[in-house]
């Protein structure tokens, strides 16, 4: 059999491309859910939300915390522009640790007084970090 | 002729400005260094962020979005990027100088970056919206997308009926040009400029290309949904490049300006010293005759 198809992902963010290889199998957050890309799927475009995009090749996987952004697909192509992005060795999470701790903080005090999108953002980003870091203990159920 | 004092007081002097001068320029060239790998390292997000946003608009002409919408009322919100300081050739001139054209020709309300431009469209009585000054070396994100967020604010509240910037692009440490862009409402991508095309007929074919390319997209959830959430994208970036553009561009016509700035001071400094050798020959020789004069005296 002939070697499975493979498909360019680059993962760009202001600062640089993060990853920029041919992959198996990509599976992130968009909007409305889950979606996962295999090679030769149709052209699609959509929005992504915070959390971990998981990239498999080889049998290998890498995951990659991701803030919003958007993901342009085509048939032999992924191009997904975000805010930020970090692979795992990439990821400090000394500070995660500590950014998650302070969202919780100011989301558990009077809704009033914090921004409370910007605290949620801020505890989802920390929570996408760790668990792409492999810190799984951390009671999220959401994505 | 010059008093010899005189005149090696004013090369000290020089000297002294050429210290200066020189100091500027090695800074400015570091900061460049700096604020051009940046620009360069925006770039390709810049860019891919417009290639899908082509697409998007391809797909979709029949769409529309708020941030699309052209409206008839209003004025027109124009952001002038200056710097803070001076002492960088024309850099921040050139900028102000085709704002004052538009301030001039429509009602325009202003949104200034930078001192220089703040201070001069003071002194204009000119409507000035908001104002930032002591802006970071190396402009964040974060800030860029306050911006964005103020802009589509007025903008979705009918208070501008269009929105564009003026800002300076980097082609090179000795050659930056000044650009103005509308942001909102965006335009369609027929019309978005791209900096990495050629002339006109390039683009025409482009298009084609593209419209073929994009032809069979599909939209997760909704064009709407993907156009709610990369327009704001979309404007964040632009802001992000220009104010990273406009940097890097501040330093290199500031690295010149104090380049020539430094060599001017050494022509001046060996015009000076040529006069002070001649002074002093003058003064030797007039000491020499004197000396001679009293000896043949005293015979």
């Amino acid at each position: 059999m002939a070697e499975a198809p493979k498909i360019q992902l680059d993962v760009v963010t202001p600062q640089k491309i993060i990853f920029s290889d041919k992959i198996d199998k990509l599976e992130g957050p968009a909007i409305d859910g889950l979606i996962g890309i295999l090679p030769k799927h149709a052209p699609l475009v959509t929005a992504m939300k915070i959390g971990v995009v998981r990239i498999s090749k080889d049998e290998e996987e890498t995951q990659i915390a991701i803030s919003d952004g958007f993901m342009e697909v085509q048939p032999d192509r992924i191009n997904l522009v975000v805010r930020t992005a970090e692979t795992p060795d990439q990821i400090d999470v000394e500070r995660a640790k500590r950014a998650k701790e302070r969202a919780e903080e100011k989301l558990e005090k009077d809704h009033e007084k914090v921004d409370f999108a910007r605290a949620e953002a801020a505890y989802e980003r920390a929570v996408a970090r760790l668990k792409a870091a492999g810190h799984h203990d951390h009671g999220y159920t959401g994505l | 002729m010059q008093n010899m004092k005189d005149i090696q007081r004013r090369i000290g002097s020089v000297k002294n400005t050429q210290k200066i001068t020189r100091a500027m320029k090695m800074v400015a060239a570091a900061k460049l260094k700096n604020a051009q790998d940046r620009a360069e390292d925006a770039r390709p997000f810049f860019n891919k962020t417009v290639e899908v946003l082509r697409g998007v608009f391809t797909r979709t002409s029949e769409e529309t979005h708020p941030l699309l919408e052209e409206f008839e009322e209003g004025s027109h919100l124009v952001i002038v990027i200056t710097g803070d300081r001076g002492l960088c050739g024309a850099y921040n001139n050139k900028v102000i100088k085709e704002a004052e054209e538009l301030v001039k020709k429509e009602d325009a309300s202003l949104i200034v970056m930078g001192r220089k431009a703040r201070d001069y469209f003071r002194r204009l009585n000119a409507d000035i919206i908001a104002e930032y000054v002591q802006l970071d070396d190396y402009p964040g994100y974060g800030f860029s997308n306050n911006i964005a967020e103020e802009v589509m604010h007025y903008f979705l509240a009918g208070d501008v009926k269009k929105v564009s910037m003026i800002y300076t692009h980097f082609n090179s440490a000795i050659s930056q040009s000044v650009k103005n862009m509308q942001l909102l409402p965006v335009e369609k991508f027929s019309e978005l400029e791209m900096e990495t095309r050629g002339g006109k007929k390039a683009e025409e074919k482009d298009e084609e290309e593209i419209t073929k390319k994009y032809v069979d997209y599909i939209f997760e959830p909704s064009p709407t949904e993907v156009f709610d959430n990369i327009l704001p994208q979309y404007l964040i970036n632009v802001i992000y490049s220009a104010l990273l553009e406009s940097k890097a561009s501040e330093f290199g016509a500031r690295m010149t300006a104090m380049d020539s700035a430094t060599e001017n001071a050494s022509e001046m400094i060996d015009d000076l010293t040529l006069k002070y050798n001649r002074a002093r020959q003058a003064e030797i020789t007039k000491e020499i005759t004197e000396i001679v004069g009293g000896a043949e005296a005293l015979k």
